[in-house]
């Protein structure tokens, strides 16, 4: 394959830069409280929550919007 | 409504926390699909999602200049129909300088030829990846690196260009306004755009924690106090057909969205008003 100017041949592959280090504070979701209204998943500006809304903290730099967005305050803030 | 569970742009990208450009990259990505080439112009985007040899695109996609995001968008689009790939949804992301000042005339020649594509502008309202520089569409009386706010000045002194009606102004089939904070009306419009044949532009406002200065948990609720103040309206017009698409129940006074960020804080009373008045008159013509 010819490769015009700077070439990337494999997709996402920004997944090697572990972001969670940039975190100061970190989101803990209780899915006891949690009434599923997606909000986190969708704000998150990481995608890093998934389905089961398991946040993946290798990315999440802890921009505290889920929690900010979570209407019944299922997930705090804790400084780590 | 049904929200595609897959996600397209992948973490570790290296956008600011709370970064609202790739909420709305996320969610615009989520509906277009797996079958699509995306293009972009230089910017934050750019910049954050492709750090050499590294991307975060999981779909095929093209850096281009900061100028010409609507001319490579229309050759992508005409190769893939010669190959008769007509299936694949073309998308430009460009920012809000690359679409309103720099790019603009690229962006008219594509709207104007009538290219099967989808021109998203991010619009954070300034040149953020090189420092915050004013663009055309800056709002009145925000203080940016080039329009700082001092003794002599109050920030930007010239109104918001307002692009999305300098596209429907080409007569266009589908043009639209969305905001990162209402993310089904956003994702409606995405759709909507992909099957429409023909040109569609959407503009999607969204908060920029490190340009507009705000803590950055507050991304959403930024984007939020614009639409429910009336500095940011929710409309689309399609075949010609203008329909607002969200209507704030009581809108907020301008003040509480100007408040809440370090670019408006200098702001004196008659200012505001002014922005107040603006905002009234605007939305007095719309009906909102
Ligand atoms: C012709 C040219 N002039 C200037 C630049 C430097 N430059 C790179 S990105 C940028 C600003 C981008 O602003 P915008 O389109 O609003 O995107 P944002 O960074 O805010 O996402 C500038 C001035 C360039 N790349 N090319
Ligand atoms: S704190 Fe921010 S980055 Fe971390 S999971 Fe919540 S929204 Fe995502
Ligand atoms: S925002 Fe809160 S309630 Fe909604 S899905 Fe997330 S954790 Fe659950
Ligand atoms: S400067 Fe603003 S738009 Fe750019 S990466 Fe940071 S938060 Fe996102
Ligand atoms: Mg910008």
């Amino acid at each position: 394959m010819t490769s015009v100017g700077a070439t990337v041949k494999e997709p996402g592959s920004s997944v090697k830069n572990k972001t969670g280090s940039w975190r100061t504070f970190k989101p803990i979701l209780d899915k006891e409280k949690c009434i599923d209204c997606v909000n986190c998943i969708l704000f998150c500006p990481e995608g890093c929550i998934n389905k089961d809304y398991d946040i993946d903290y290798d990315y999440c730099k802890g921009c505290g919007i889920c929690a900010e967005e979570c209407p019944v305050e299922a997930i705090k803030m804790e400084r780590e | 409504m049904d929200i595609p569970e897959k996600e397209f742009l992948a973490p570790g990208h290296r956008a600011c926390a709370g970064c609202g450009a790739t909420i709305g990259v996320r969610l615009a990505l989520k509906m277009l699909g797996e079958n699509t080439v995306a293009v972009s112009a230089t910017g934050c985007l750019e910049v954050i999602t492709t750090p050499y040899p590294e991307t975060s695109w999981k779909i095929p996609w093209i850096h281009v200049a900061f100028e010409n995001a609507g001319a490579v968008a229309s050759g992508v689009e005409r190769a893939l129909k010669a190959q008769g790939k007509d299936d694949v949804t073309v998308v430009a992301f460009a920012g809000d300088g690359g679409t309103a000042d720099i790019g603009l005339q690229s962006l008219s020649g594509a709207m104007e030829r009538g290219h099967n594509l989808i021109y998203i502008c991010y619009d954070n309202e300034a040149y953020m990846n090189t420092g915050v520089q004013r663009s055309g569409a800056t709002p009145y009386g925000a203080s940016t690196t080039t329009s700082p706010h001092g003794k002599e000045s109050f920030g930007e002194n010239k109104p918001k260009k307002n692009i999305p009606m300098i596209m429907a102004a080409h007569g266009v089939p589908y043009v639209a306004t969305a905001s990162i904070s209402y993310p089904e009306d956003f994702m409606k419009k995405v759709q909507k755009a992909k099957e429409i044949e023909g040109p569609a532009y959407i503009h999607l406002h969204q908060p920029c924690t490190t340009g507009w200065g705000y803590d950055p948990s507050k991304t959403i609720e930024l984007g939020r106090l614009a639409v429910e103040t009336g500095s940011w309206l929710l409309y689309e017009i399609e075949e010609g057909e203008f329909k607002i698409t969200y209507r704030p129940l009581e809108r907020k006074p301008v003040n509480v969205y100007l408040e809440a960020q370090k670019r408006f804080k200098h702001l004196a009373d008659k200012e505001k008003e002014k922005i107040q008045n603006y905002v009234d008159q605007v939305c007095a013509e719309l009906k909102i």
